[in-house]
């Protein structure tokens, strides 16, 4: 099967941001620009999630939504305080073709048979937020690594996916934003005890994490940030208006993030494929898109 | 996946204007019907008996009018299938509908939804530079062989002829038909609408069939 490379980008009202462990954002600029650069660089798919989630932001994240989805023709997941039925309807109606949910699971799993039911399993995926505990295992938190379930992460998986998630997009709080690797530990005992797609994602570096989540931690598809925002920053020259949220001093420093050897999604495919590993490598000619 | 929300905007995206709709004289007074679909075959089956649409889809697809099924909705279009049961589909194609097998006894099993991105071949060759002539005519028949396509499925259509076979596609040791054609009706197991320009141009295709059906009907 050919290995998926997802663009991942948190939002914060109008804004693309960025985090060490979830947390510590940084403005990085437009969502829709660097969404339509990942889709024109071959990104497999995309994910939004609402850094922030609270209600009263919930329609500028819809219409970011909307934006993307009338010009970006592949998958979009949203996620991000996604509680009910009709908040998943919502997204969808927006434009969004996957959500990902996460606290209203965990408070309810119920509702991951409900949702899948109601709109397909393949349109639901499960977050599992994963901090290594001091006894070497993991468990699943919520609010971004912020509070803990008492949830083990493995049968947290498990019983996700027998309750009908489409796949699971596995963040490992420990490394997100660190550049340090994945957590390959983390990836391989949750994909190999599930049988639905893992998606990894937290904490890759360099060229060389990405290949490894998929060799040794058995990932089905990797989730990729300040990897794929710090190249893009790097080719920008930034003309972009932003809206005084968040750290916005770190962006016009123009200062690259010293721990995370960016690169593109061309360079990465390409890489990947010559580690053997089946991926789909080519830039797309959206000119008549 | 399967938004159908997603579909209308590829729809849009090519010129065609697209209503969301389950009532029958909507239906039945459009140019073309796409059928998405998501979720259980049995449950959509159901759902399509209750609204008294199977013989509003069968009829269309015999007046001529494009019919497109994508995902469930190219399954529903054929004579049944075995998820979750037995159940009778549309019946415009013959063959049924079976679960993807995977072998368990792999280091590393293939997981099933097939989820991702495959590439989309001719059942004659697998050479990327020959132009497929049993594609011509067809709503792929602007694609190069062996063109990348989004799946998302758990289910795959075995059509009992092999003439209505467009394109095969291989989920590990498995080979099954990702899209088919007989006359005007069309099925892609993929999702045009999420695999970029090129899914895109099943689209305008489409369009262009709806066009040049209604030049030949001003004719008349």
């Amino acid at each position: 099967m050919n290995v998926r490379v997802i663009a991942r980008l948190d939002i914060k009202g109008p804004n693309l941001v960025k985090g060490i462990h979830l947390e510590g954002l940084r403005v990085l600029g437009k969502p829709e620009r660097f969404a339509r650069h990942y889709y024109e660089q071959g990104a497999d798919e995309l994910v939004y999630m609402d850094a922030v989630a609270s209600l009263y932001q919930r329609n500028s994240l819809l219409d970011i939504v909307t934006r993307t989805s009338r010009e970006i023709f592949i998958p979009l997941t949203v996620g991000g305080g996604i509680r009910s039925l009709d908040d998943i309807n919502q997204v969808l109606r927006a434009g969004a073709d996957k959500v990902s949910l996460n606290t209203a699971a965990i408070q309810n799993p119920e509702f991951i048979k409900e949702a899948a039911r109601r709109f397909g399993s393949s349109t639901i995926v499960i977050s599992i937020e994963a901090i290594r505990q001091p006894d070497g295992r993991y468990q699943a938190y919520t609010n971004n690594g912020r509070e803990s379930t008492g949830f083990d992460a493995v049968e947290w998986a498990m019983r996700v996916a027998e309750s009908g998630a489409g796949e699971i997009l596995l963040t490992s709080v420990d490394r997100e934003g660190t550049g340090k690797g994945f957590d390959l530990e983390l990836t391989s005992a949750i994909a190999g005890a599930v049988p639905i797609p893992v998606i990894a994602a937290g904490g890759a570096g360099k060229l060389s994490h990405v290949a490894e989540v998929v060799q040794q931690g058995r990932a089905d598809a990797v989730c990729l940030a300040s990897m794929l925002h710090y190249n893009l920053l790097r080719s920008l020259s930034s003309k972009d208006d932003f809206s005084g949220e968040g750290n916005v001093e770190y962006l016009k420093n123009q200062r690259g993030f010293s721990k995370v050897e960016d690169s593109a999604l061309p360079e990465i495919k390409t890489y990947l494929i010559k580690s053997g590993i089946p991926c789909r490598a080519e830039t797309l000619d959206t000119s008549r898109a | 996946m399967g938004n159908l929300f997603s579909v209308k905007q590829a729809c849009e995206q090519v010129g065609l204007n697209a209503i969301i709709t389950n009532s029958k004289k909507t239906i039945l007074a459009s140019s073309a019907v796409i059928l998405p679909g998501v979720g259980a075959f049995g449950d959509a089956m159901q759902i399509l008996e209750q609204l008294d649409l199977v013989q509003v889809i069968q009829e269309l697809a015999n007046s001529g009018k494009p019919v497109a099924g994508i995902c469930l909705g190219m399954q529903l279009l054929m004579t049944e299938s075995h998820e979750f049961g037995r159940h009778r589909g549309l019946g415009l194609i013959e063959g049924e509908v079976t679960r993807l097998s995977v072998d368990t006894h792999l280091d590393r099993p293939l997981k099933v939804p097939h989820m991702g991105w495959s590439r989309i071949y001719s059942a004659d060759s697998i050479d990327e530079q020959v132009p497929v002539g049993a594609w011509k005519g067809s709503l792929i028949e602007d694609l190069p062989n062996g063109t990348f396509m989004y799946f998302v499925h758990s289910y795959y259509p075995k059509p009992e002829s092999p003439d209505v076979r467009l394109s095969l596609t291989r989920y590990g040791s498995l080979e099954f038909c990702s899209s088919f054609q007989k006359r005007n009706i069309f099925g892609c197991q993929f999702h045009p609408e999420r695999s970029g320009p090129r899914g895109l141009a099943i689209y305008r295709k489409l369009a262009a069939s709806i066009h040049s059906l209604q030049e030949q009907h001003s004719y008349d």
